[in-house]
C-alpha cells in the first residue's frame, strides 16, 4: 500500500510538522514515522490527534509519501508545496531555513 | 478620512482584549480547537498551507499614511516583510505567530483598525470604488454610504451568523470600478428623474461556484432608506437562507431559487414593518458623515499644466507610465495616481515593507494624506498636482512601483493558490508570472490594449476568474495541476460571466493558450476594439478553433 506520514500545525505558530517514531514533532518530512500498513497508519493518526488535544498541533491529518533515492517524497503537489514553502519564493518556508538542505 | 469616536475606539479595543484572553486561554488548553476556530475567524485569523494568516480589513480601500507606515511595521516586526493586498481591498499577512496575533491587533487598533468581521457568516469589509471623491463622473462620494454601512453592521448583533458570508459593494460613478454586480448586495448611486440622489439596489450576484449576475431589485432608493431597506433584504436572507447546504447558503441562491421578483416582494413586505423606525438616515447623519470625506484643500489651478505636459514630452518613459497610471481627476490641475502592483514576474497584489513606506511617503507629501486599495489588487494615489507626477514616478522606478501596465494584459488579479492557500487546487502566482513574462514587451501590451485576465486556484473564485475577459481557473485532475479557460467575464456596469472555451490545460501549456487566444483576437478585431468587444462581437467559436486545432 502507499506509504503515510501524520502531518500538522503547530499550534501556536503554525509551522508545519511531521510526528516522528518517538511521537514527538519534527519541522523536516525526513524524521517523520512512516506507516506502511493502514493499521499503522491509524495508530499514528491516534498518536497526532491525541497531541491536537493537548493542544501542540492542529489539522491532523495522514498524507500519503513515497521513498525516492532513500528520501521521503509526498504524494500531492500541496503536500510538496508544505514540505518546501512557496514555488515562488524560495526565500519563504521550509525551504529558506538553514536545516532545508541537510534534511533534502 | 473617517475617524473613530469613542464607540470605535472602544469596540477595537475591548476586542483586542478579549482576543488576547481567548488566545491565552486556548494556549493553556482552556479552549480547543472547536471552540477557538470560530473566535478566530472572526477575528481575520485563518490557518493556510504553512502558517496562520492574518485579514486586515481596509474600509472601503481607504488609507492614511500613518494606518499603510503600521502595515509595513507589522510586515517587518511580526511577518516575513510584506503583505499581500486582495480583491476585497484587504491585506493578508501570510506568516504571523498565534501568540502575536493580539499584539499585532493592538497595534492596528492605534491607528483605527482592526480584522473585525474579515471572516465568518457576517457583514464583510464593505467595498468601494477606489476613485471615490475624485472621479469626474461621480454622482457622489460612495465612501460616505459604505461608512454608514459599516457601522450599522459592525458586530449587527441579527447578522452575526448569517446563512453564509456576506460581500456589500458600493459605487458612485456611472463606470462602475468596485464590481458591485457580483456581489450579495451592490449598490449603485443614481440621481432619479427629479434630480434626486438615491441608489439602484442590486442582489444576489456573486462568484465561487455559482457565479450569477446580480439582479435589480429596487431602481431607486431614497437615501433616509438605505438602512432600513438593507435591515430588510438581510432579514430575508437570514431567514430564508440554506443553512443545511453551505454550497446554497448565499443569498444568490435564494434569489435564483425564488426569482428576483418574488425576492423583491418579499423584502418590501419586511421593509414595510421597517421603513419608517429606528433605522431611518437623517440628513443631518449622512452630512456629518459626509464632512469626514470631504475634498481636500485643492490649489486652483489651471487645467493645462505646463511643466508637466514637458515631463511628459521629455521623457517617454515617463509618458507610457502617465499613459496608462494616470487618471483624470474631478479637479483640474490634479490627477489620480495609480501604483501597480503587477511588477513582470512578481506577485499580484504583494508589497514589501519597504514599498509600503514609500506610498505612505509620497501619499503624506503629494496625496493629502491619503492612500487607496483597489479591488483589482493595486494601489492609488487619489489626489497628486499634476505637477508633483513625475517626483512621484522618478520615486516609485527605483522601488519596482512605476509599472506601466494598467488595465493591460499583464496586470491581472490573482489569487494566492495553491503556494499558500488550504483551499486551493493549483497554483496560481506562477501562471500570473509566466503571463507576465511572456507579454512584458511594452508595445506588445499597447497594441493587444485593455484586456483583464483573472486567475482562481480554485472554484471559489478568489481570483475573479468568472469576470475576466480571459478567465483562469486552476482545478486538480488525479493530483496534476489542470487550468480552464473561460472567455468574455466583465466585472463592470455591463457584467457578464465567461464561458469555458473547453477542456483544462495542464500547467506548462496555459501561457501558450492565453498567447493563441490574444492572436485570435489580433486577427479578428476590428478598429479600435478591445479584446471583450471582439469576443462579444465573433462569439467563442474562431477562439475554440484555433486553440484547440493548435493542440
Amino acid at each position: 500500500m502507499t506509504l503515510q506520514v501524520v502531518t500538522a500545525n503547530r499550534l501556536r505558530d503554525g509551522d508545519v510538522v511531521y510526528l516522528t517514531a518517538e511521537h514527538g514533532w519534527a519541522l523536516w518530512l525526513d524524521e517523520a514515522a512512516v506507516a506502511e500498513t493502514e493499521v499503522e497508519a491509524e495508530a499514528l493518526l491516534k498518536f497526532g490527534e491525541a497531541a491536537e488535544k493537548a493542544r501542540e498541533v492542529i489539522r491532523v491529518y495522514l498524507m500519503k509519501v513515497e521513498r525516492m533515492e532513500g528520501k521521503l517524497d509526498p504524494l500531492s503537489a500541496r503536500e510538496r508545496i508544505r514540505a518546501k514553502g512557496p514555488t515562488t519564493r524560495r526565500d519563504l518556508g521550509k525551504q529558506a531555513d538553514n536545516g532545508f538542505k541537510e534534511h533534502n | 478620512m473617517y475617524q473613530y469616536d469613542e464607540y470605535d475606539h472602544t469596540l477595537v479595543r475591548e476586542r483586542v482584549a478579549q482576543f488576547r484572553g481567548q488566545v491565552a486561554r486556548r494556549l493553556k488548553g482552556e479552549l480547543t480547537e472547536d471552540e477557538f476556530r470560530p473566535i478566530r475567524l472572526m477575528n481575520g485569523l485563518y490557518l493556510q498551507l504553512h502558517a496562520y494568516m492574518l485579514r486586515i480589513a481596509v474600509p472601503y480601500g481607504t488609507l492614511s499614511s500613518t494606518q499603510m507606515r503600521m502595515l509595513a511595521h507589522i510586515a517587518r516586526k511580526y511577518d516575513k516583510g510584506y503583505g499581500h493586498f486582495t480583491t476585497r481591498q484587504n491585506i493578508q499577512f501570510n506568516w504571523p505567530k498565534l501568540e502575536d496575533v493580539p499584539d499585532i491587533l493592538a497595534d492596528l487598533a492605534s491607528v483605527e483598525m482592526h480584522a473585525i468581521q474579515t471572516s465568518g457568516n457576517c457583514i464583510r469589509n464593505v467595498t468601494a470604488d477606489q476613485y471615490a471623491g475624485v472621479a469626474a463622473d461621480e454622482i457622489e462620494d460612495p465612501r460616505i454610504y459604505a461608512e454608514i454601512i459599516r457601522q450599522w453592521s459592525t458586530l449587527h448583533p441579527e447578522f452575526s451568523f448569517l446563512p453564509r458570508k456576506f460581500k456589500v459593494a458600493v459605487t458612485g460613478s456611472d463606470h462602475d470600478r468596485a464590481a458591485v454586480r457580483v456581489h450579495d448586495i451592490g449598490l449603485h448611486i443614481r440621481r432619479n428623474t427629479k434630480g434626486e440622489v438615491g441608489f439602484e439596489v442590486l442582489v444576489g450576484g456573486g462568484l465561487g461556484r455559482t457565479p450569477v449576475i446580480a439582479e435589480t431589485i429596487r431602481k431607486f432608493l431614497p437615501k433616509r432608506d438605505l438602512l432600513s431597506y438593507l435591515e430588510a433584504i438581510l432579514r430575508v436572507y437570514n431567514q430564508l437562507g440554506r443553512r443545511d447546504k453551505l454550497l446554497k447558503a448565499r443569498i444568490k441562491i435564494l434569489v435564483q431559487s425564488v426569482g428576483a421578483e418574488r425576492f423583491a416582494e418579499m423584502v418590501e413586505a419586511e421593509w414595510e414593518h421597517l421603513r419608517d423606525g429606528a433605522l431611518v438616515l437623517p440628513a443631518e447623519e449622512v452630512e456629518r458623515i459626509r464632512a469626514f470625506f470631504a475634498p481636500p484643500a485643492y490649489e486652483t489651478l489651471d487645467v493645462n499644466q505646463p511643466a508637466f505636459e514637458a515631463a511628459r514630452f521629455e521623457d517617454r518613459a515617463f509618458a507610457e507610465w502617465c499613459r496608462t497610471n494616470l487618471a483624470p481627476h474631478k479637479t483640474p490641475g490634479y490627477g489620480i495616481v495609480n501604483i501597480s502592483l503587477k511588477g513582470i514576474g512578481e506577485a499580484p497584489g504583494d508589497a514589501t515593507a519597504e514599498q509600503m513606506e514609500l506610498v505612505a511617503d509620497l501619499a503624506e507629501r503629494y496625496s493629502f494624506d491619503e492612500v487607496r486599495v483597489t479591488h483589482e489588487q493595486n494601489l492609488v494615489l487619489p489626489h497628486v498636482k499634476l505637477t508633483d507626477v513625475h517626483a512621484i514616478w522618478q520615486a516609485l522606478k527605483p522601488a519596482g512601483l512605476a509599472t506601466p501596465n494598467l488595465g493591460l494584459v499583464t496586470d491581472m488579479i490573482t489569487c494566492p493558490g495553491l503556494d499558500f492557500c488550504n483551499l486551493a487546487n493549483a497554483r496560481s502566482i506562477p501562471i500570473a508570472q509566466r503571463i507576465g513574462k511572456c507579454f512584458e514587451n511594452l508595445d506588445r501590451q499597447y497594441n493587444i490594449g485593455e484586456l483583464k485576465i483573472k486567475i482562481s486556484g480554485c472554484i471559489n473564485a478568489c481570483g475573479h476568474h468568472h469576470v475576466g475577459h480571459i478567465g483562469i481557473l486552476g482545478v486538480d485532475k488525479k493530483g496534476e495541476e489542470f487550468y480552464q479557460i473561460t472567455l468574455g467575464g466583465n466585472a463592470e456596469e455591463d457584467s457578464s460571466i465567461g464561458q469555458i472555451v473547453g477542456p483544462a490545460f495542464a500547467y506548462d501549456e496555459v501561457v501558450g493558450a492565453v498567447e493563441t487566444l490574444v492572436e485570435t483576437y489580433l486577427l479578428e478585431r476590428r478598429n479600435g476594439e478591445r479584446f471583450l468587444d471582439t469576443y462579444r462581437r465573433v462569439g467563442i467559436a474562431p477562439f475554440k478553433e484555433r486553440l484547440y486545432d493548435a493542440h
